[in-house]
């Protein structure tokens, strides 16, 4: 059950150029995903220009050992003098480009895996779906220490080989889901029609199923980024994998192994931890927005108080009632 | 039960894959995986040590591939994970029997709070939607997204450094005796207090959020509203609601599993917790990788065990389960 609500009554009125662009983009309109954006932007700016903006090279050591943030060093120094605030921006390209790359490569891996089984059915279907759910219930992170361990150093160093690791631990969740959402678009009424009118298959999975999969396909690409960052992260900081190289798990490494926490220099290991979980966040703000897109019961957390009451909505929303927001059908 | 049959069918097949990948892993990386680590130890590894490895790995080239390979799975009948390099001459399973209980109750307790607290609490947010309750969704993604060591090493600061209140390393009082007595008892729980807290608060918003997504979407069920319409008690309504909303919860606790306990044995090495991951850190340190992979096999056993408590449970829960054959 639900009450069609006026969407100018929704619109929130000192926004006016923002709502305008997220309605012709088809998002909602909640601060939510516009933060995630926002803060996801700003990473992807720092890891292409980070490097550049860096005042220091990051791996220089000076007399200036661990100091608080300063006006010369805004994050502070190393226990070896090294700029802390250098190493961040260094390190975000290398961070930001693994995560996105084992989540575009794991995703690519769970639409074919997902589709297929979903499409084709049958036995297909029960091989791919057992070796879905497998990688599911392995525990990734010793598998990959396990992988990285035997890599040859050489490789090991090169962060495309480390992402396409991750990435092969990353897929199963999202084949799951773009199975069985496959699973129940096989039979709708224009896929039947599709096949009646004796498309090849190729055509009905690029131009009928795929693209009401877009939502779900950017949802658990997202949520791979997240999970690829996070596992790099943690690969880097138990230094599985090469910390001469700067990323924030690195710079976590050593500081760690530094024993930066027992000598209280806060400074040096809270940036790139905050740095990796606002970008986590950002991923998973921007994740919900999907999520409210694909299922609007879930947008009525949007409401304030005060747009329900201006809604003519009941003070607390009661059962069986759910306010769906304005301009998706 | 053939729904809990299929269950333990699938477990086999993963233990079994596991268990495969394990041994030819060390045969399908780039290169003699014995070279690598020995340019890797950088000197540290003796011929002798080498000659064992290569024997170990089944890289001594004195059987076919598939003789070593049915012989490791006689080997591991016999509870043989072979000989750490870093704890010579102890048996690796002998280290991980050493370490796994503390895992095991450390990771356990800390997930059935999680579990539970979460899913209360996201029972209780979708039922006061709309309400400042709705804030608890963006801070507990803010701590999902917070890496559990970078957490972990703020709770030590803080709680272990600066304020002294809980042990900053071990399991136990040095001066102890492992035992049930009460103070060891008292003892193990002090320490074990921040790295508990550490794997609760990171993962607990993955309860909130799909046991609050889940209600949302059961509380417009018909008969959630009869039983508001007739007059129930708020209370008991919610409890309607939620029995049928935890379902989707119980079976996704496999999928979260695997990154609940990746999570823990990094909070353990920051807390120094004499568990499975402190294990594991020693281990990459100093390249013992019959030591890695013995954990590998340890931890995805525990994870498959737990996954089958939670099929026998979502069986006793769910009686569609337990109706199809």
């Amino acid at each position: 059950m639900s009450v069609d609500v006026d969407p100018e009554l929704i619109a929130l009125p000192d926004e006016p150029v923002v709502a305008v662009r997220a309605s012709r983009l088809r998002l909602p309109r909640s601060p939510k995903i516009l933060i995630g954006f926002a803060l996801l932007v700003l990473f992807l700016l720092l890891a292409v220009l980070g490097p550049i903006l860096a005042p220091h090279d990051p791996s220089a050591t000076t007399a200036d050992l661990l100091q608080p943030p300063s006006g010369a060093h805004w994050l502070g120094t190393t226990q070896s003098g090294q700029d802390v605030f250098s190493q961040l921006l260094v390190g975000a390209r290398s961070t930001v480009l693994i995560g996105f790359l084992a989540g575009a490569t794991a995703t690519a891996l769970s639409i074919v895996v997902g589709v297929t089984a979903g499409f084709v059915g049958g036995l297909v279907d029960d091989i791919l779906s057992l070796v879905t759910n497998v990688f599911l219930v392995i525990p990734a992170l010793p598998l990959l220490i396990v992988m990285a361990a035997y890599l040859p150093q050489s490789t090991s160093s090169n962060p495309v080989v480390i992402g396409l690791i991750i990435s092969l631990t990353g897929w199963a969740w999202g084949a799951r889901v773009l199975r069985a959402q496959t699973l129940s678009m096989r039979r709708r009424d224009f896929v039947e029609s599709a096949r009646v009118i004796g498309e090849p298959r190729w055509r009905i999975i690029g131009h009928e199923i795929l693209p009401n999969l877009a939502a779900i396909v950017m949802s658990s690409f997202l949520f791979t980024v997240l999970y690829a960052i996070g596992t790099f992260v943690a690969l880097a900081f138990l230094g599985v994998v090469d910390v001469s190289h700067w990323s924030w798990g690195s710079m976590l490494f050593w500081a760690e192994s530094l024993n930066a926490a027992q000598v209280n220099a806060w400074w040096w290991f809270f940036p790139p931890g905050l740095a990796i979980a606002l970008l986590g966040t950002s991923l998973a703000l921007v994740n919900f927005g999907i999520d409210e897109f694909i299922n609007p019961r879930l947008r009525a957390a949007g409401l304030s108080r005060k747009v329900a009451r201006r809604a003519g909505l009941p003070r607390r929303a009661k059962l069986g009632l759910t306010p769906v927001l304005g301009g998706h059908r | 039960m053939p729904h809990l049959l299929r269950r333990l069918a699938f477990y086999l097949v993963t233990a079994w894959a596991a268990i495969t990948v394990n041994f030819f892993l060390p045969h399908l990386m780039p290169g003699d995986p014995v070279q690598n680590l020995v340019a890797r130890s950088e000197g540290k590894l003796s011929p002798q040590a080498v000659d064992a490895l290569r024997v170990q790995l089944g890289l001594s080239g004195h059987q076919s591939l598939w003789g070593d390979y049915f012989r490791y799975w006689g080997q591991l009948f016999h509870g043989n994970l072979g000989l750490s390099t870093s704890f010579y001459p102890a048996q690796v399973s002998t280290v991980l029997s050493a370490a796994l209980p503390w895992t095991l109750i450390l990771v356990g307790t800390a997930t059935v709070i999680s579990f539970v607290v979460g899913t209360l609490a996201g029972a209780l947010v979708a039922w006061r939607r709309g309400s400042w309750l709705d804030g608890v969704l963006p801070v507990s993604t803010f701590f999902q997204a917070v890496p559990y060591f970078f957490f972990a090493l703020v709770l030590l600061i803080f709680f272990g450094n600066d304020l002294g209140w809980f042990p900053i390393a071990g399991g136990f009082d040095q001066g102890m005796s492992p035992g049930l007595s009460l103070p060891f008892v008292g003892s193990v729980i002090q320490h074990g207090f921040l790295p508990a807290v550490t794997i609760v608060a990171s993962s607990i918003a993955g309860w909130i959020l799909s046991m609050r997504n889940m209600m949302v979407t059961t509380m417009d069920e018909d008969y959630v509203l009869v039983a508001e319409a007739k007059g129930l008690p708020g209370r008991q309504v919610v409890g309607y609601a939620a029995r049928n909303a935890i379902l989707p919860s119980v079976s996704s606790f496999s999928l979260s599993l695997s990154f609940v306990v990746s999570g823990a044995l990094l909070t353990e090495i920051v807390f120094s917790y004499p568990g499975i991951g402190f294990q594991l850190l020693q281990a990459v340190q100093s390249e013992d990788f019959p030591l890695l992979q013995g954990i590998f096999l340890i931890i995805t056993f525990a994870v498959l065990a737990a996954n089958l408590v939670a099929d026998l449970v979502y069986t006793l829960l769910d009686p569609r389960t337990r109706q199809e054959a």
